[in-house]
């Protein structure tokens, strides 16, 4: 059964074998069921894709690395869940693209953030946070209200998604210009972009084209509100 | 002994140069973040200085930049010696590998700032970058193992099983957590293949195990050559050798889900996490135990080698971190210690207590014997170094266990009513003496590596050793 450790020691490729089977095991116990196991993502009702604008706001959100500040999960605890709101499921973040749960409360928690604050409040808080919460170490991002967001590779983008299972339909991708326009102006009519992604929160200050801040705020505003957690039909919640 | 083995010893000092270069970048870094955390108009409001973007800069500029090329130096001197042959693959591998290296992390650290990342930490970089390092592992690997292939000694040395074993499982991390869709062929950003809870799990995968084997094994091959070289006795137990090896390499893999302690994570797989974070206290510690005491019976050498105090003060934090570690992964310590500072301060305790202690260890080592000097052109100044060092990380963890655990306590105290006592933001000037105390730390870390660079090249400046005492250190 077993072998001498020095046969080992005098054959790399034996070592090497080995090694590579050892260090396989626990990765594979732990990652495979996660794809398998039916319960691991609750079946929950109202958990869909980003909305286009909302989706290039997650973009910027990844780039300018939020992520090292802001968590965006809510453990189950009582503090934190009356701190920030119900604890996240796997569902809500079942079309995160890479996942934002973050390691560090530099800041708070923001998987709830989506409906809490107004849509100015977040103009005013992105451009300088010290004037809405002077104890914050945010940085300010009042450049991203300057800087056009770039449109040009908007289909690619949400292409790419649908290729890794973001299940954006042919119409959805049709339309994706025109709902990011929409969305981006208070003023548009939002019915068709309702339709396809309920709760959609329209932003924008009226300006002619839309910023990279506007999709920041409309992914802020959708974060956590997907899910309605009062709504008895969720029953497949406990599972 | 004699021998005629030429080894490949410039691509050594190449990687030696670029670490000490490294090094001061990334503590330089770390020292301006912490400075921003302290301050926040330090972040100036620009794109490119503010906090999101330079943290990666800061966290792959120590671990991949200063500690890999550390790693990639200290691996290929160490194989060539224990070996007793030259570097497999020619000089011209070996060059590519280390400008290959060199060329990646100046365009991670450039991609960073200009806002290109993948968002998952500790592997920002994009796929087209991915792609490069995963040719520049490639030829690592080929160089590295077909040294060991061609060996003169019959065994394989205790140092190349952890660097073997570093090398493989990195890449294998590498490739399975990088796997992401580009936008085209032309854009710099890609949706990772994994979304949410798997995704996640995957990371922590990633991420954990980068402090497993990236930081941890191959760091190990480190102490197990210098520790005894320096102090001039054979490792402690060979038995402890074999056991510590595979119970390590076995059991890091399993410990990422402590990252996920109560969250969308099953409970199961948190579970099986925590159990191995725990039960990998022993492993850890089987290594401290053969560092250090492979010391019985030099023990003086503290007093005279400042090398060997790093090396030996490394392996020490090592044993602290690695107790902390398995402590922070029990599920009910987790959920006060998770996002909060305690957790900066428990992998700073690793970063600079031990990877870079060890590093200094080997670096004051091998710069006299790389460039042929007498020795250190300051014993003092080292002695400077260590004690100015020791005391920033002093005043580092200190402060992050402080600051950590007040954070844990404020944001779940109640008040007599039943309500949450404290706003977030009230934790968080709470916090911030504690921010400029740790800050004073990251300097006082710097400074003693500036003294070092002044060291190292005032040594190399210094005379030539004599040919006879020459032969006697490389036999």
């Amino acid at each position: 059964m077993f072998i001498r450790h020095e046969t080992l020691e005098r054959n790399a490729f034996l070592m090497l074998v080995l090694t590579l089977l050892v260090i396989s095991i626990g990765g594979i116990v732990e990652v495979i069921p996660l794809f398998t196991i039916e319960t691991t993502v609750e079946h929950v009702t109202g958990v869909r894709p980003y909305t286009p604008l909302e989706s290039r706001g997650r973009d910027i959100y990844v780039r300018e690395g939020c992520y090292t500040c802001h968590s965006q999960m809510i453990r189950a605890l009582r503090d934190e869940v009356e701190r920030y709101g119900h604890y996240s499921i796997a569902a809500e973040s079942m079309y995160d693209h890479p996942f934002q749960w973050g390691s560090k409360r530099i800041g708070p928690d923001l998987a709830r953030v989506g409906g809490k604050y107004s849509n100015d409040w977040h103009y005013a808080h992105m451009a300088n946070a010290q004037s809405m919460v002077p104890e914050s170490l945010m940085p300010h991002y009042a450049f991203l209200a300057d800087t056009p967001l770039d449109l040009d590779d908007l289909l690619p983008r949400l292409k790419a998604q649908r290729a890794v299972g973001v299940p954006y339909t042919d119409e959805e991708l049709a339309n994706a210009r025109a709902d990011l326009l929409t969305q981006a102006d208070p003023a548009a009519d939002n019915a068709a972009l309702l339709k396809r992604y309920p709760k959609a929160i329209q932003v924008g200050r009226g300006g002619s084209q839309p910023t990279e801040l506007d999709a920041l705020i409309a992914y802020l505003q959708v974060l956590g509100t997907m899910v309605d957690f009062a709504d008895p039909a969720n029953e497949n919640l406990r599972q | 002994m004699a021998n005629a083995v030429e080894y490949n010893d410039d691509v050594v000092k190449k990687f030696v140069i670029a670490c000490v270069f490294w090094g001061v970048v990334a503590f330089l870094v770390g020292v301006v973040l912490a400075s921003q955390l302290a301050w926040p108009e330090l972040n100036l409001g620009l794109s490119f200085t503010n906090f999101g973007r330079l943290r990666p800069v800061h966290t792959s500029g120590a671990i991949f930049a200063f500690g890999g090329s550390a790693l990639f130096g200290t691996s290929f001197y160490i194989v060539q010696r224990t070996c007793h042959t030259r570097l497999f693959g020619g000089e011209a591998l070996a060059n590519f590998i280390f400008w290959g290296y060199q060329f990646f992390i100046v365009m991670a650290a450039l991609s960073y700032v200009m806002g290109y990342s993948q968002g998952q930490e500790y592997a920002e970089p994009e796929w087209h970058l991915d792609i490069f390092l995963t040719v520049v592992w490639v030829c690592y690997a080929v160089v590295f193992i077909g040294t060991i292939l061609k060996r003169e000694e019959p065994h394989i040395y205790v140092a190349n099983w952890f660097f073997m074993a570093f090398i493989l499982t990195i890449a294998v991390l590498h490739l399975g957590n990088n796997l992401a869709m580009p936008v085209s062929v032309f854009t710099a950003k890609s949706y990772n293949v994994a979304s949410g809870v798997q995704n996640a799990m995957i990371q922590w995968w990633y991420g954990h195990n980068a402090v497993g084997f990236f930081l941890t094994a191959g760091f190990l091959g480190m102490m197990y050559y210098f520790i005894p070289k320096a102090a001039n006795r054979p490792v402690y137990s060979y038995r402890i050798s074999i056991v510590h090896f595979w119970s390590l390499v076995f059991m890091y893999i399993w410990a990422g889900p402590h990252h996920l302690h109560w969250t969308a994570l099953p409970d199961w797989t948190q579970t099986l996490g925590m159990a191995f974070s725990v039960m990998l206290w022993m492993p850890s510690w089987g290594g401290m135990i053969n560092g250090i005491m492979t010391l019985s019976g030099a023990w003086d050498k503290l007093r005279t080698d400042p090398g060997l105090r790093f090396s030996v003060t490394a392996v020490g934090f090592y044993g602290m971190a690695t107790f902390e570690g398995p402590v922070m992964s029990i599920r009910s310590v987790n959920a006060l210690s998770h996002y909060t500072d305690w957790g900066i301060g428990h992998v700073h305790s690793g970063a600079l207590g031990w990877v870079a202690f060890i590093t200094f260890g080997a670096l004051y080592y091998l710069v006299p014997v790389l460039w042929k000097r007498e020795g250190l052109y300051s014993t003092k100044l080292a002695s400077w170094h260590f004690w100015i060092a020791t005391l920033g990380i002093v005043f580092y963890i200190t402060s992050m266990w402080v600051a950590g655990i007040m954070q844990g306590l404020m944001w779940r105290a109640y008040d007599a009513f039943g309500f949450l006592q404290y706003s977030f933001s009230e934790s968080v000037s709470a916090v911030h003496p504690y921010y400029v105390i740790r800050m004073l730390g990251g300097v006082l870390f710097l400074t003693g590596m500036l003294i070092m660079v002044y060291n190292l090249i005032q040594t190399v400046r210094g005379p030539a050793r004599q040919p006879a005492s020459l032969a006697m250190a490389e036999a």
